[in-house]
């Protein structure tokens, strides 16, 4: 047999449309000078339009006063301070809230996704009514939802006051629920280490960056008494009673360390016309967090209830004769593979929480969306760096957490041969 | 010896069950009461459940459907309840009811809304049944237009223009396609419509109209609100969302390294930041970059925002499926030389979609709870008209009961959404029988 060779043809204009080897490329020609003449068609619109307006592209609004307040912030802030830094006080009141938001929605979610399962006639009917309802009605329904719950059934503060009080604190005089938001205990330090100064822009608790440090080493320590534990058990088939000795690496160091930091807890007390001392969480930050979290909960417990369906029922079986107990069944054979079902859609139900929490604007927290993208942009009349900036802000929490993503979805990938 | 053996020489009547394992005390002992565990749940449960059975029923019930205001509910309620008991104030319901449905469209209008409701009930059967006969689906191809002709009125002759721009791109595509390629075709239709919308149109419909006079009132977008508003964003949205969408997923797993890259960065972007800062580039940046004075329609503007929204979401679903179909389908249809659109069209895209169908159209009821958004940005959606029906003197502070309706009225369309999607599913189940 002699080798086909196609015949050389010289190269015709027509070959780009008939040709399949030369026609991709054409396409993508064709795409690109669609997409560069789109681009600058919008870029030319825009600053045309600018210029009808008189006003350039700048960011330097970001380095002016702001001049308004913001009720709820992690960092120093008064009204004196830059918009740049307005926004990164709303930047971090998202990312609490996001954080507060997933913690509770995943508690939750696998509580409702693991009842829903039950055999239990009516908890699971229950269940179902749950995931049913805060699937099917809008999420920013909920938020203004809860923040009337709120208003109209906390008391207010005026009923703390007075010989004949209807309200009082909870869990022995330290916790204040009021229509105004909650008061719960702070964390103070008589003799604290005082502040670390970056840049001079942020302040850190040194304190916090103490208590972080030790509680991290004594963590490790105790996962190197585990590993030894481990190991001893491999080799010579008996396991050395470790627990005690974890607890006490993990807990001992830090109280140590609290004592010697002085550690006292501020409880709020009511003076004059409002609490005092104590750690405040508006009340539209509190909806927030429960309208989302159990909204977001919904959807993960369907998420969980689907990843526990998902495994076998041989798996469990085979484990059983394998002698496992049930407590390790779970730990060993069923959670690792139905973690790896639920993770990719739980981490993107957590971007959606977050996303959701751009909301706030509708209740009044002042997250980025309603300091960046509400008061600045209308006060500054810089409405496309501020909304550029806002989108990169969401941006670039959503592409690093997808890498995180991706990262974990590579690591637990079923390892075939 | 034999004697004392015992051979049994009939079979015993069977007994009947235990009166526990049977009947209602058995599915009881079974279902509620299998250990502590779940006796404790159960009475839990109940519980739970007669508590807010105790707190919300009275108040649902010792409520008032005919006062003009929220002090007369209050009196009407105290009157007949007696002094102290609260009570919901559906009444307010009964009076706006109209306006939570409508918005500020003129009332004298309202057949047109119902009507093109009815009339999207009748292009959608075609496609949700496929039982109905096929010729209907032409009337779904036109509903878009007669819908937009019934809700904003004006001339009938813009929106039969805007349609003639389709005949011109079809005509064309078949036309060159005969004698050149599919692909010159394609490029030379879609060229031809963009052409005949951008300079012809609009001449035709004046022309057209100036000839033969046939309109209706035309209704200012200002007017439009209350669920009208929301069921006109949701549907257009998802109409024009799923093509977008499907192209988008094909265009992220093609070969061809630029139309993938513009995808994923469009997927991506869209994807990784809130509707609401997209909505805020409707109402306020969208006019910065078209041409100068280049002034259209919020509504619009919010459609086309809601639908690249929907579509980023849609074509990462449709790549889920997609990716879940075995190669082999691919390589048979390219060994059964079929060409990329055709592969894609008869044998890719079938299967593909209907491993995505809950994924579609759970984004679908998504994007259909996300148009409350657009109260955020000023429309008068039903969240919105909340407000504005508080701001009036005689409802001001009533918030549970309008909360209530407009939770009631996107369940139902949601929750018929989910369940249509599971019947759905069966129906597509072909590898079982």
């Amino acid at each position: 047999m002699t080798d086909r060779i196609p015949p050389k043809r010289s190269f015709t204009p027509s070959m780009l449309l008939y040709d399949t080897r030369y026609r991709a490329m054409t396409i993508q020609v064709v795409a690109i000078m669609c997409f560069m003449l789109l681009v600058s068609w919008l870029i030319s619109n825009t600053v045309q339009n600018l210029n009808a307006l008189g006003k350039g592209v700048s960011f330097g609004f970001l380095s002016q006063p702001a001049s308004y307040d913001i009720n709820q912030r992690l960092i120093e802030y008064t009204s004196r301070s830059t918009h740049l830094r307005a926004s990164v006080v709303g930047l971090l009141n998202t990312l609490l809230l996001a954080v507060m938001g997933c913690a509770l929605a995943t508690v939750i979610g696998v509580f409702v996704g693991v009842l829903r399962l039950s055999r239990n006639w009516i908890v699971a009917r229950l269940m179902t009514v749950y995931i049913e309802g805060f699937r099917n009605v809008p999420v920013l329904l909920w938020i203004v939802f809860a923040m009337a719950i709120l208003i109209d059934t906390l008391p207010k503060t005026s009923d703390f006051r007075g010989e004949n009080a209807t309200a009082s604190m909870l869990l022995g005089d330290t916790v204040a629920l009021t229509n105004r938001g909650l008061y719960i205990p702070e964390p103070l330090f008589m003799n604290g280490l005082g502040d670390l100064s970056i840049l001079g822009l942020f302040e850190i608790s040194l304190d916090l960056i103490a208590f972080l440090l030790v509680l991290g080493a004594g963590i490790w320590a105790a996962g190197r008494v585990k590993r030894r534990a481990d190991r001893m058990q491999e080799e010579t088939g008996t396991r050395p009673t470790t627990w005690h000795w974890r607890i006490l690496l993990v807990v001992g160091p830090t109280a140590a360390l609290l004592y010697a930091l002085g550690f006292t807890l501020g409880i709020p007390e009511l003076k004059g016309f409002n609490f005092r001392g104590g750690i405040y969480m508006r009340n539209s930050l509190i909806a927030l967090w429960l309208a989302l979290s159990l909204y977001t909960a919904a959807f993960i417990a369907e998420i969980v209830r689907a990843g526990i369906m998902a495994v076998s029922k041989g798996q469990t079986e085979a484990a059983y004769s394998l002698g496992l107990k049930p407590g390790r069944t779970m730990s060993l054979v069923i959670l690792p593979q139905a973690l790896r079902v639920i993770i990719p859609p739980l981490i993107s139900q957590y971007l959606n929480l977050t996303k959701n929490s751009s909301l706030a604007i509708a209740v009044g927290y002042m997250d980025v969306t309603g300091t960046l993208g509400g008061i600045t942009l209308n006060q500054t009349g810089r409405e496309l760096e501020s909304i550029l900036l806002l989108m990169a802000c969401y941006l670039a929490i959503s592409l690093s957490v997808s890498a995180v993503l991706n990262w974990y979805n590579d690591k637990v990938k079923l390892k075939e041969r | 010896m034999a004697e004392d053996a015992f051979v049994r020489t009939g079979i015993i009547a069977p007994k009947p069950p235990p009166i526990s394992e049977v009947g209602t005390i058995g599915w009881m002992r079974a279902n509620l009461f299998s250990g502590w565990l779940n006796s404790i749940l159960t009475i839990v449960s109940i519980l739970s459940i007669l508590f807010i059975a105790y707190e919300f029923l009275p108040w649902m019930i010792q409520s008032s459907w005919t006062a003009t205001s929220l002090k007369g509910c209050r009196e009407a309620i105290a009157a007949a309840h007696g002094e102290e008991t609260t009570g919901a104030c559906w009444a307010v319901i009964r009076e706006r009811y109209l306006q939570m449905l409508y918005g500020f469209y003129p009332a004298e209008l309202y057949w047109r809304p119902n009507l093109t409701f009815v009339l999207m009930m009748v292009a959608l059967s075609p496609i949700l049944f496929p039982g109905l006969p096929r010729r209907m689906l032409w009337f779904s191809a036109i509903f878009p237009f007669l819908g937009y002709w019934l809700l904003w009125g004006g001339s009938v002759w813009f929106p039969v223009s805007g349609m003639l721009g389709f005949a011109v791109g079809y005509l064309l595509i078949a036309g060159i396609s005969e004698r050149a390629s599919m692909l010159a075709a394609t490029i030379c239709g879609v060229l031809g419509a963009v052409l005949y919308w951008l300079f012809l149109a609009e001449p035709f419909a004046q022309s057209a109209q100036s000839l033969l006079p046939i309109g209706l009132t035309a209704v200012e977008s200002d007017r439009f609100g209350g669920f009208m508003l929301s069921t006109t964003i949701g549907v257009t949205g998802i109409a024009c969302s799923l093509p977008i969408g499907i192209l988008l997923a094909l265009g992220r797993r093609s070969d061809l390294l630029i139309v993938k890259a513009i995808c994923v960065g469009f997927i991506e972007f869209i994807r990784g930041v809130p509707l609401i800062t997209l909505l805020f580039v409707a109402s306020t940046l969208l006019n910065i970059f078209l041409p100068p004075g280049t002034n259209f329609d919020l509504i619009l503007r919010v459609v086309i925002m809601v639908t690249l929204f929907a579509a980023a979401y849609l074509a990462e679903v449709v790549r889920g499926g997609l990716a879940a179909l075995p190669a082999g389908q691919f390589e048979a249809a390219d060994a059964l030389g079929l060409d990329y659109w055709k592969s894609m069209r008869l044998v890719v895209l079938p299967q593909a979609l209907k491993i995505s169908i809950p994924g579609i159209v759970s984004t679908f009821i998504g994007l259909f709870k996300d148009t409350t958004l657009v109260s955020i940005i000023g429309l008068l959606d039903p969240v919105g008209l909340t407000n504005s029906i508080r701001a009036d003197a005689a409802w001001n502070g009533i918030v549970w009961e309008l909360y209530a309706f407009v939770a009631a009225l996107f369940f139902v369309f949601c929750f018929l959404m989910s369940r249509y999607s599971m019947h759905l599913e069966r129906r597509l189940q072909t590898d079982r029988h």
